[in-house]
């Protein structure tokens, strides 16, 4: 492969973000809209606002993080008795009962992933917003991990609606949503609208 | 072929590649040509498996709950409907959109742009519809509810007596499907295919 060492941007050109195409950039006075000949997605140099609109749902998923945890995600009701499970809960259960193996991906997914991906995109937005140099290639695969593992979160969303459709028989056994789940599924929904937002190029253009 | 690194914009030119060959981003690492043999034959013949596969996941109760002989089942549409009756409107609409609206339309546009592709012709507005296509693709979530029902089945195992529900093992291939529909696709190929056609 040979590496012309330019990026398009230098070059006055743009990568079509769904299709890959090259097209020409306008001058910066003509201040037109320009669009994709091949696909006809409307074209920006760079993900309109990237920063900014990344924070916004960045702090909307920290915000939404904390009822998420603190709320009952599923109200289980066995022969009367009423057990409100949060998410931690769930993974405590599984341990006490030596589910080791559904403890681990629980908690991989409810907990750690979420937590990771929050953490990842603030260490991505503010060493882009500093301007830092520091490991653009580990940066860049952090954020590509960071985008492809985040739906695997939504499983505990998964696992209360399966046991909500199977479990309602009156106060025998009765599985409803709890509050927290809302508020989960929708630090999932963020985050990954979060990543969509997040332009990886800003990493590299600090170090032009 | 010039193309710019969709990860860090890196203007880079890509030789002939083989059948199966790959060229990643000599700078950042991001994989940005992966040629597939038979690519659109491929994809053609999974996504019209994966429509039979998808009627059947849905035809019959994927788990049946048994408690004091009393017998819950549960279709994958109908756990939506229950959620949704139960007064959680929003969360049924999540789930409803990522393990039926978007499995179900990545199914159907993948034929909407491939079966013509395949047969030398070029549906309407086809460049509109794989963009679609492109951008369903992360909120289309079958495997993920499969771990879903996984997880459930070891909690539930515990209360009473869980059976597999005919459309279970349906829903097993339907994601092995979907998976190799996905990993059969050459982005590029389709997007070179439409412009020479226009």
């Amino acid at each position: 492969m040979t590496t012309t060492q330019n990026t398009a941007i230098q070059k006055r050109l743009t990568s079509c973000h769904s299709c890959h195409q090259l097209v020409r950039l306008p001058a910066a006075h003509e201040r037109v809209r320009i669009s994709c000949p091949r696909c006809a997605s409307v074209l920006y140099p760079r993900k309109r606002n990237s920063i900014a609109r990344t924070w916004a749902l960045v702090i909307a998923a920290c915000v939404f993080y904390v009822p998420a945890n603190l709320l009952p995600i599923m109200e289980v009701t066995s022969l009367g008795a009423v057990q409100a499970d949060t998410i931690m809960s769930g993974v405590i259960y599984f341990v006490q009962s030596g589910e080791w193996p559904i403890a681990v991906v629980i908690f991989t997914a409810s907990i750690f992933i979420p937590i990771l991906k929050l953490l990842v995109l603030i260490l991505l937005l503010a060493s882009v917003q500093m301007r830092s140099r520091w490991r653009p290639r580990d940066r860049t695969r952090l954020y590509r991990i960071t985008e492809t593992m985040g739906r695997w979160s939504m499983v505990d969303i998964y696992v209360v609606t399966i046991m909500v459709a199977l479990v309602h028989l009156g106060a025998l056994a009765n599985v409803a949503a709890g509050p927290g789940a809302l508020y989960f599924a929708a630090v999932v929904v963020i985050t990954m609208f979060a990543a969509m937002t997040f332009d990886p190029r800003l990493i590299w253009d600090a170090l032009e | 072929m010039h193309l710019a690194c969709h990860e860090c914009d890196l203007l880079q030119s890509i030789p002939p590649l083989s059948e199966r060959g790959t060229a990643k981003c000599g700078r950042c690492g991001a994989v940005l040509v992966r040629h597939k043999p038979n690519s659109i034959e491929r994809t053609l013949a999974l996504a019209v498996t994966g429509l039979i596969l998808f009627i059947l996941a849905n035809a019959f109760p994927i788990l049946e709950f048994e408690i004091n002989g009393e017998i819950t089942a549960t279709t994958l549409i109908g756990a939506v409907g229950s959620l949704y009756a139960s007064g959680e409107w929003p969360l049924a609409v999540v789930v409803f959109l990522t393990t039926q609206a978007a499995p179900l339309s990545q199914i159907l546009i993948k034929l909407y742009v491939y079966l013509p592709l395949w047969l030398n012709r070029v549906p309407w507005r086809p460049g509109v519809a794989f963009r679609l296509l492109l951008e369903i693709e992360p909120w289309s979530m079958m495997s993920v509810f499969m771990l879903g029902i996984l997880v459930s089945v070891v909690k539930l195992a515990k209360m009473a007596h869980i059976l597999p529900g005919t459309s279970l093992w349906a829903f097993v291939l339907l994601i092995v499907v979907l998976a190799a529909a996905v990993a059969s696709m050459d982005t590029a190929l389709v997007w070179q295919r439409l412009e020479a056609s226009r």
